[in-house]
């Protein structure tokens, strides 16, 4: 791989020829469907990493330095998936479906831990993967502990919800589509009048990204018939692996139900966040290679590393708990009309304020 | 030591992974479901983060 890497001239037809052999083959001895879902996540690695497309980033960016260009993007972003979500669910329920969730009290708390976490690593759950495709050595450690989390995290997610939840509530047809983009709007509006002068901007490859990313999470939904996620394939890669070590997950609600049940015995190969998570990665490493790899890893303090493993834990664990992270609650949860991407939004907010201040205490402020 | 050995690591796990997996569970092609989704008129039962155990 090394030498492939140090060629360009060789390495650019090489990585395309791998990504296109791995979707042909995914879809030979999967299925179609399979294939196509992970050319998306693919495209999503590629656009995410090439076009410098994020949330923890932005979010960082805005809490320190006021800088609104990124969270702009993510609103333009989610707005456009809802112009496309919304009447596709209406018109075909069942075979389309969004990211509801159920606001509760565990729900929430996750989703400000989440945020406080993502800050301390740099990394939400796309870009957790990103990271790690792309070599960071951060991301890399804390994918493991993501996953396990995750596992962990959905292990006990009904005790949790059992603490207190509303009702499932979701913003549908014309009148939620135009409550949502109103909503949006209203955000960005706030965003701009807290931003720094000079910086009231999006630049233009971040409109680029906003409108490519949509166009895969509405290619998600279409094919799929659920939005992008991410947390629930990590686990269930841990879920595999404790199943191989000799757990038994029948105590589990979540994971002894006929459908996760289901999956723990089927293919990865077949599940549709795995399929995405596996293409964020190869599509961040493609789009990194082609750059180059030549940059060197941090030299982090012992601290630093602990902290990271443990952020990973933790981001996997609040997520389950706040039904989704910034990709299948806050991204899809709004673009589809549930009020939980509301919540988790204004809760990993505030926890992001947290976490900005917490990563230069653990030694991660170093990195290269 | 620079990105060359930690992106390709990466990959490599992943790899590890779908062996590991491939090893303890089966492909059929023929099972799988429509290309599509939409208009394939069965209901989505993926998993995902935001549903609740049924």
């Amino acid at each position: 791989m090394t030498a492939v890497v140090a060629s360009p001239a060789l390495a650019r037809p090489a990585l395309i020829a791998g990504a296109l052999a791995a979707v042909l083959a995914v879809a030979l001895f999967a299925g179609a469907r399979f294939g196509l879902l992970l050319a998306i996540g693919l495209g999503f690695g590629m656009v995410l990493e090439g076009l410098r497309f994020g949330f923890a980033g932005p979010w960082r960016a805005m809490i320190l330095r006021r800088e609104p260009g990124g969270i702009l993007a993510q609103l333009l972003a989610i707005g456009l998936v809802a112009v496309a979500a919304f009447p596709l669910i209406a018109a075909h329920p069942g075979e389309i479906g969004g990211a509801a969730a159920p606001i509760g009290w565990a729900m929430a708390g996750g989703a400000f831990v989440f945020g406080a976490a993502m800050q301390v690593v740099l990394g939400c759950g796309s870009g957790t993967l990103v990271n790690a495709g792309s070599g960071n050595p951060v991301g890399l450690l804390a994918l493991p502990f993501f996953a396990i989390g995750s596992f962990a995290g959905a292990y006990h997610l009904m005790w949790w919800t059992g603490l207190g939840a509303l009702p499932v509530l979701v913003l549908e047809g014309t009148g939620g589509l135009m409550l949502t983009l109103g909503l949006l709007a209203a955000v960005a509006v706030v965003v701009l009048a807290l931003a720094a002068p000079g910086t009231r901007r999006v630049p233009g490859r971040l409109v680029l990204a906003a409108a490519l990313v949509a166009a895969l999470a509405v290619g998600n939904l279409v094919v799929s018939g659920q939005p992008w996620g991410v947390v629930y394939g990590l686990g269930l890669w841990a879920a595999k692996g404790a199943v191989a070590l000799g757990a038994d997950l029948s105590g589990s609600p979540f994971w002894a139900a006929p459908g996760n049940a289901a999956r723990l015995q089927a293919s990865i190969l077949t599940d549709v966040t795995t399929l995405t998570n596996l293409g964020l990665i190869g599509g961040a490493f493609l789009i990194a290679s082609w750059r180059g790899l030549g940059q060197a890893l941090p030299k982090l303090p012992l601290r630093a590393w602990i902290a990271t493993a443990v952020a990973g834990l933790v981001l996997g664990y609040s997520s389950r708990l706040a039904f989704g992270c910034n990709v299948g609650a806050f991204f899809s949860g709004i673009s589809t009309g549930s009020l939980h991407g509301w919540v988790w939004f204004a809760a990993g907010f505030a926890g992001s304020f947290v976490g900005v201040r917490l990563r230069p205490a653990l030694g991660l402020e170093g990195r290269a | 030591m620079t990105r060359r050995t930690t992106a390709p690591l990466a990959l490599a796990l992943l790899g590890l992974l779908i062996l590991f997996d491939h090893a303890t569970s089966d492909l059929n092609p023929y099972r799988a479901p429509p290309m599509l989704a939409l208009g394939s008129g069965t209901a989505a039962v993926g998993g995902f983060c935001g549903a609740l155990p049924q």
